[in-house]
């Protein structure tokens, strides 16, 4: 069984959440399961699961200055494979020792542990670049969004 | 050579950080088998390897290993990741 993430510069509008708001981590991450359930990649429950990551493991999953990338494991509550990025309205802070505030919450899911090996590849194209995250966190539209990530759509892994 | 990416679910950072450990590994010209596994998971993944790359919230999930274990603030930052490699395995 292959599912196949749609190149990120296609991501459908349901994917994408432009300044939410959120009181604080825990909110942000919601924020990211709601755009999920929202994307029929998952159910609310696995939003519940994302925060347990974190409430066990620490603000790992702020894995660069202003970015979060949210996730947990595959599991029932998980329908297909899902990518989608939420920017908040104002930055809250995970409690990480370097990379907060986070004003970008990227949240993925997926049914079998290797799924996301493209898409996510495609992210580090994307981010390798410091400037993106700035610029996501202020983009005003979807379809600015979309132009962000048409850059990462081709990775370039040699 | 063989080098363990490591977060705590194995779908999401830890892919991040192995594709730019290979990247950064292609700058130093080193061979190395690169994985990414998750904290559950990284007694087996990490048994043989010389290197663990993971963030510092997930130091202390890894235990015991004779691997040495590098700290990555930035996913991103290749070169932080390079000059980290280049230490540990140099």
């Amino acid at each position: 069984m292959t599912y196949q993430m749609p190149p990120l510069d296609q991501l459908p509008d349901a994917a994408i959440a432009l300044h939410r708001g959120a009181p604080d981590w825990r909110a942000a991450v919601r924020r990211a399961a709601e755009a999920l359930t929202a994307s029929g990649a998952a159910d609310a429950s696995y939003g519940e699961r994302m925060i347990a990551m974190i409430e066990e493991y620490g603000p790992y999953i702020v894995i660069a200055p202003g970015l979060a990338m949210a996730h947990a494991r595959p599991g029932p509550d998980v329908h297909g494979p899902g990518l989608v990025i939420v920017t908040l309205d104002e930055p809250v802070s995970f409690g990480h020792a370097y990379n907060d505030p986070v004003s970008v919450v990227i949240g993925i899911a997926a049914t079998e542990a290797d799924q996301h090996v493209a898409s996510v590849a495609a992210l580090a194209n994307l981010f390798n670049d410091e400037s993106v995250i700035p610029a996501l966190a202020a983009a005003r539209d979807t379809d600015e969004v979309r132009r962000l990530l048409a850059a990462a759509s081709h990775p370039d892994l040699g | 050579m063989k080098i363990v990416a490591l977060c705590g679910a194995g779908i999401g950072t830890s892919e991040i950080l192995r594709v730019n450990a290979v990247r950064a590994l292609e700058r130093l010209d080193i061979e190395a088998e690169v994985s990414a596994s998750d904290v559950a998971g990284v007694g087996v993944a990490a048994a043989d390897a010389q290197v663990i790359l993971t963030s510092p919230e997930l130091v202390s999930a890894i235990g015991r290993t004779n691997a040495d274990v590098v700290v990555i603030e930035n996913y991103f930052d290749l070169d932080e990741i390079t000059a980290k490699l280049e230490v540990a395995v140099g």
